[in-house]
């Protein structure tokens, strides 16, 4: 069976706050600076603030989406007086973790999310990372708190605009549901749990352990279903149908209803067998999303460990 | 108002109006106050003029509670006063301009009012939804008020077996100045848990339906039908809890998880009530058993307040009766 190795991860970051009104990553963030934990074994560890003025103002953002700043594109542009605050303050994010795509980059970036929709806890990666993925395994197989599910994005590395994929590896840990000003102590509890899980598998990992490979069910993204809308005003008509809202992860069938219009009717699913996440995301109204679509996939790890020389 | 004889003579309640968007990221108000605008159909009712309104138009452009202070808050006799010739100790941003919601409070009065005036709307139903597992709640601000006391025991019969649970503001420091309090019957509807900016089919619907019945009550009312007496059942505010602060006034635990979603049951003493978030229990420390609710709602972190404490009463409501 095939075995891949890796260098040591010691470099471990945690950020919260990237969107100021989530708020488990903002306190997570807080009681580790507070604790002032800096170091735990064979990895050292940072916490960061991502978007202070955000989560001051409790705001998931100032003038635009923290957590849209990261394409290789948008991380080399000019920095002008113009330049919104958050590009600014990603560019810095990137010179203190990364920079994105470089030796110098930190080995795992862990950034704390929560989400108004019902999927407790997902793990949320880039392509097919084979540390993210042996975490993930690691995590699901250790949590009994919650389900634990991950979502592995498309994008290639250039394109991917999201903070954790400054690290080496990255892994965006969304937990809910939360309603966003909030900390709920359930909530932050798996979200500690999952900071606790991914440290411990790292310093397994450095120590030598050989991490076993197999199978996991992962989703990736198919597409994204709008909420029904006025032609004329762009205003929303409908809510998420009580059959579907709190049901992330659970498969949608043709026929399946999925809004329910102000006036009564019913909106159903045409289309795939297929698993909506992010059902009623309220920050993503403004995205023009009620819903994103996924398919369940299986993936094969081989196994992973450190490189012995 | 009369109350020799056996009911209480009350005016007829003509003029009634629907409040949406005093906090503009309380998305059922909002909408079911857009949809009513453009067809009120489903709110007409025979000798009853209902008016849907939103309160806060700049709020709910920007999907925020308020923009420059909290509305519900923003309806209190020194602002309802204020003009640029009687400025007294409200202070006024630079330029001479008073904050968003003071002004909208003194159109809102204008239009509604004036608060404590015959020339008032009779009912004003405010909706809101709350972060709190509350499920529906009537809001009440005065325990004298019958008319009130009887809608509210009509919608809580008229939608049994399912919930409706009537909240008693009454207490003299922690009561504030509502939008709804410029009418003579200010009605408060809460209905939770729902995030801010999020819009979730059943709480739309259930607060749909609660209004449905309330203006039932009202044609029912001015159509000469007599309540008789009946007990309420309301939970009185009794105190605000605020959560543990360190000395720079941050936050240092959250509502524990055997408190979390517990609205309206029972709290005792030695009970766990907060979680620091190195993990330690903080219990409460009280005196007896009280009924907690608004645990963990959004907008209450920033005025000090976890969970406020209620007890437990019944209220007598005397029999009314169109005048």
């Amino acid at each position: 069976m095939e075995h891949v190795s890796f260098l040591p991860l010691s470099r471990f970051a945690v950020c919260g706050g990237t969107h100021g009104n989530e708020m488990s990553g903002v306190y997570m963030v807080r009681e580790m600076q507070r604790q002032k934990a800096d170091r735990t074994g064979s990895v050292s560890v940072t916490s960061v603030l991502s978007n202070p003025p955000a989560v001051d103002a409790c705001r998931r953002y100032m003038e635009t989406d923290l957590n849209r700043c990261f394409t290789d594109a948008l991380l080399s542009g000019p920095t002008t007086d113009d330049t919104p605050y958050e590009l600014r303050r990603g560019r810095e994010l990137n010179a203190q973790l990364g920079p994105k795509g470089s030796r110098e980059a930190v080995d795992l970036l862990c950034d704390i999310h929560n989400t108004t929709a019902n999927m407790a806890v997902c793990l949320i990666f880039y392509s097919f990372d084979w540390i993210a993925l042996h975490i993930y395994k690691y995590i699901q197989s250790k949590m009994t708190s919650a389900p634990v599910r991950a979502l592995c994005l498309n994008e290639p590395p250039s394109e991917a605009y999201s903070l954790e994929s400054v690290g080496k590896h990255g892994i965006a840990i969304e937990v809910g549901p939360q309603p966003t000003g909030v900390v709920r102590a359930d909530i932050f509890n798996m979200v500690k749990e999952a900071v606790d899980l991914t440290i411990e598998w790292l310093q397994k990992f450095n120590s030598g352990s050989t991490f076993e490979g197999g199978e996991v069910e992962a989703y990736t993204p198919v597409g994204s279903v709008d909420y029904p809308r006025d032609p004329t005003t762009g205003e929303i008509t409908a809510a998420i149908h009580p059959q579907l809202q709190d049901n992330d992860f659970k498969v949608l069938r043709p026929g399946d209803p999925v809004f329910q219009l102000f006036s009564g009717e019913t909106v159903k699913h045409e289309g795939d067998d297929l698993y909506p996440l992010f059902v009623n995301e309220c920050a993503y109204y403004e995205k023009k999303v009620a819903f994103k679509l996924t398919k369940k996939i299986t993936v094969t790890l081989p196994s992973v460990g450190v490189k012995k020389d | 108002m009369s109350s020799y004889g056996s009911s209480v003579r009350v005016a007829e309640a003509s003029r009634v109006a629907i409040f949406g968007g005093t906090h503009g990221n309380e998305m059922s108000g909002v909408t079911l106050v857009n949809l009513w605008v453009k067809n009120s159909a489903e709110i007409q009712r025979k000798r009853v003029e209902t008016k849907p309104f939103i309160t806060n138009p700049k709020a709910v452009e920007k999907c925020s509670r308020y923009v420059d202070t909290d509305l519900n808050r923003a309806f209190t006799p020194e602002n309802l006063r204020y003009t640029r010739h009687t400025a007294g100790n409200v202070s006024a941003p630079a330029g001479d301009e008073l904050p968003y919601e003071v002004q909208r409070a003194q159109e809102i009065n204008r239009i509604f009012g004036p608060k404590g005036s015959p020339e008032a709307y009779d009912v004003v139903f405010d909706l809101h939804n709350t972060t709190s597992n509350m499920g529906c709640t009537l809001i009440l601000e005065s325990s004298k008020d019958h008319f009130n006391l009887q809608m509210m025991n009509y919608i809580k019969k008229a939608i049994a077996p399912a919930s409706c649970l009537v909240l008693l503001n009454e207490h003299p420091l922690l009561k504030y100045s509502t939008s709804r309090s410029v009418a003579k019957h200010p009605v408060g509807l809460e209905v939770g848990p729902q995030p801010q900016g999020v819009l979730r089919s059943n709480i739309f619907e259930a607060m749909r339906v609660i209004l449905k019945h309330a203006l039932d009550f009202i044609e029912l009312f001015n159509e000469g039908m007599e309540f008789p007496t009946c007990t309420v059942e309301v939970f009185r505010v009794l105190d605000r809890i605020d959560y543990p602060r360190d000395a720079n006034g941050n936050i240092i635990a959250m509502v524990h998880p055997n408190l979390q979603d517990c609205d309206w049951e029972p709290l005792n003493p030695g009970d766990p009530m907060f979680q620091s978030f190195d993990g330690k229990t903080i219990r409460y420390q009280g005196l007896g058993t009280v009924f907690p609710t608004f645990i963990n709602e959004a907008a209450y972190y920033e005025k000090q307040q976890a969970f406020v404490t209620t007890r437990r009463e019944a209220l007598v409501a005397s029999a009314i009766r169109k005048v």
